[in-house]
């Protein structure tokens, strides 16, 4: 990350001539943090390259006494395997899709915030609701309105119809139930960049004869950058894991499973540590070249306390 | 002048209840389910005819439920109190400290906030058999605070930063010791930042799945949101949609609570780390 290559200048030159005023706060630093960075390192890191490990053996929990070192041969299989691309590529539409309605429809949510001449604190109460509510619950709710005979949505629809058990409707119920979930949490980092617009410049702006739709465009946006280009990095990889809706949707039945969703049927389903594991560190691949080309393509949050999910 | 202010707030009034019906109506309809009788879940209709609390009863007469219950409230408080706990020390020095290593420890949580939980889903599963920790609460303990750290140092860091620490200098001038300095400027003070982002965090642990169907395998540890897509119907030919809508329903009250109780705070919690951290 660009973030950790970044040398603090200043704690640079305390190293020379250190105060004892300033060891201590080194140390107490260091001493505060240090529990946190020992679980983060140990929860993640340590299992991550476990995985890697395993990844690298025919491992089968049918039979755990008969695994074998295998080299790369787990890594071939999944990537010669239609199942990775299909998911692949599944993934990749949903993120992609998803995200870019969250965009603008996030966008329209957190200018209705920060413009409402009323109800202001109603409004924002309710778009708390999709934010906090468990996925699951929410994956239900789609479900239910969707299955023919039970739902009211699917009532709308021509008799007959069953829109979760064909592939490209059920798609797009899957972006439908994953927008509505994330819109007000995109909404909400959009409306801290907001804040950020200075009133006075946007009243310029309309001195100077500019339309809303100039002002939105020509004064907003490009204020709001780096909030959007958060906003969107971190969107992005949280669309890419997609797991909860799509196991309560549609199992990732019908050509409609995701990444996760493979990793997890080839753990469970067919008990395979090895190419199991070699799929959660490919997963870790794409997460890492998703942010890596946002932070050097884009320049995404370059300092990294701008993040948070 | 009137007139145009007029149709000024009546398209407000229009967005706005757009909005609200936009968040509510799938909420909504998994209320309406959950108080439909077996007779009239299948009339797709939004509001239930006749009324009943049977789904309810029905769930909490099993253990399958109630145990899933007393485990998501479990796991989720201590996750909640460790992760807070950590990343408010953490979240301190980062505010107020200088030492190396700091630009490290925020680069790494922003990679850990980054991670895809799959990935650690099979190495978890394995390491947490291998060491006797698999299906019990501290199996999912530990993932959750681990993953709300980022979240928790984030939203803490950015709260610390707003404390004008010199009225703790102030109080020591006029006589009070540092116990005291601590206890009557600096914690009431630090206590909105701490609540509000224990509330965050907590939100985040009841609403995991993914290491709550991985990482259990009976009822002994298995949160909510795992329990009900295990859910099985009473009997072999009754679907057990109702008590999934009750279920469900059970578990989204608290999260109301929180939204409707601290909206402020959330909004705060949420978008003061985004901008600046």
């Amino acid at each position: 990350m660009s973030t950790m290559a970044e040398p603090a200048k200043d704690e640079a030159q305390d190293t020379k001539a250190l105060s004892a005023g300033a060891r201590q706060e080194r140390r107490l630093g260091w001493l505060l943090c240090a529990p946190a960075v020992i679980v983060m390192l140990a929860v993640t890191a340590y299992p991550i390259c476990y995985a890697v490990y395993l990844s690298l053996q025919r491992y089968d929990l049918r039979f755990p006494d008969r695994a074998e070192f295998t080299g790369l041969s787990n890594y071939g299989a999944v990537l010669t395997s239609p199942f990775w691309w299909d998911a692949f590529w599944v993934t990749l539409f949903l993120t992609v899709v998803s995200v870019a309605i969250e965009l603008v429809l996030g966008m329209g949510l957190a200018l209705v915030m920060h413009r409402t001449l009323f109800a202001r604190g109603t409004v924002r109460t309710a778009v708390l609701i999709p934010y906090g509510i468990v996925t699951v619950v929410a994956a239900f709710s789609w479900q239910y309105a969707w299955t023919p005979e039970l739902g009211y949505l699917a009532g709308l629809l021509p008799s007959g119809e069953a829109p979760l058990t064909e592939q490209w409707p059920a798609l797009w119920l899957i972006i439908l139930a994953e927008v509505w979930k994330t819109t007000p949490f995109m909404a909400l980092l959009l409306l801290a960049g907001l804040a950020l617009v200075p009133e006075e410049t946007l009243r310029a702006a309309m001195v100077d004869g500019a339309t809303p739709w100039q002002r939105f465009t020509k004064v907003m946006l490009p204020l709001m950058k780096p909030a959007i280009l958060v906003a969107l990095l971190f969107r992005t990889l949280d669309a890419f894991r997609i797991f909860d809706n799509i196991y309560v949707l549609t199992a990732g039945a019908h050509g409609t499973g995701s990444l996760s969703i493979l990793g997890y049927d080839n753990l469970f389903t067919a008990l395979n540590l090895g190419i199991g594991s070699a799929i959660s560190v490919l997963i870790f691949l794409c997460v890492g070249i998703i942010a890596f080309t946002f932070v050097k393509l884009f320049g995404a949050a370059a300092p990294g306390a701008e993040v948070k999910r | 002048m009137a007139a145009v202010g007029r149709s000024h707030a009546t398209r407000w009034a229009v967005v706005n209840v757009v909005v609200v019906l936009y968040a509510l109506f799938p909420v909504w309809w998994i209320v309406a389910l959950s108080f439909k009788d077996p007779s009239t879940l299948t009339d797709g209709s939004y509001i239930p005819t006749d009324w009943t609390w049977e789904n309810y009863k029905g769930i909490f007469r099993t253990s399958e439920f109630t145990r899933a219950l007393i485990n998501s409230i479990g796991i989720a408080l201590i996750a909640t109190v460790i992760a807070v706990l950590l990343g408010t020390m953490a979240a301190y020095a980062v505010a107020r400290l200088r030492f190396p290593g700091k630009q490290v420890l925020i680069g790494m949580s922003l990679l850990i906030a980054m991670f895809p939980p799959i990935s650690l889903v099979s190495p978890l599963f394995n390491i947490e058999r291998s060491i006797g920790i698999f299906d019990t609460w501290p199996g999912l303990i530990i993932p959750y605070m681990t993953f709300s750290l980022p979240l928790a140092i984030y939203t803490l860091s950015a709260f610390f930063r707003e404390i004008p620490w010199d009225l703790e200098k102030a109080a020591k001038v006029d006589g009070a010791t540092p116990a005291q300095a601590f206890r009557m400027v600096i914690v009431p003070l630090a206590a909105p930042g701490v609540f509000t982002t224990a509330i965050l965090v907590f939100i985040f642990c009841w609403n995991d799945f993914l290491f709550a169907i991985s990482l259990t395998s009976t009822e002994s540890a298995r949160t909510v949101p795992a329990a009900i897509a295990f859910f099985t119907g009473s009997s072999q030919f009754q679907q057990p949609t109702g008590s999934i809508a009750a279920a469900a329903v059970v578990i989204t009250v608290p999260i109301i609570i929180f939204v409707l109780l601290f909206q402020r705070r959330i909004v705060a919690g949420l978008t003061s780390g985004a901008v600046k951290g």
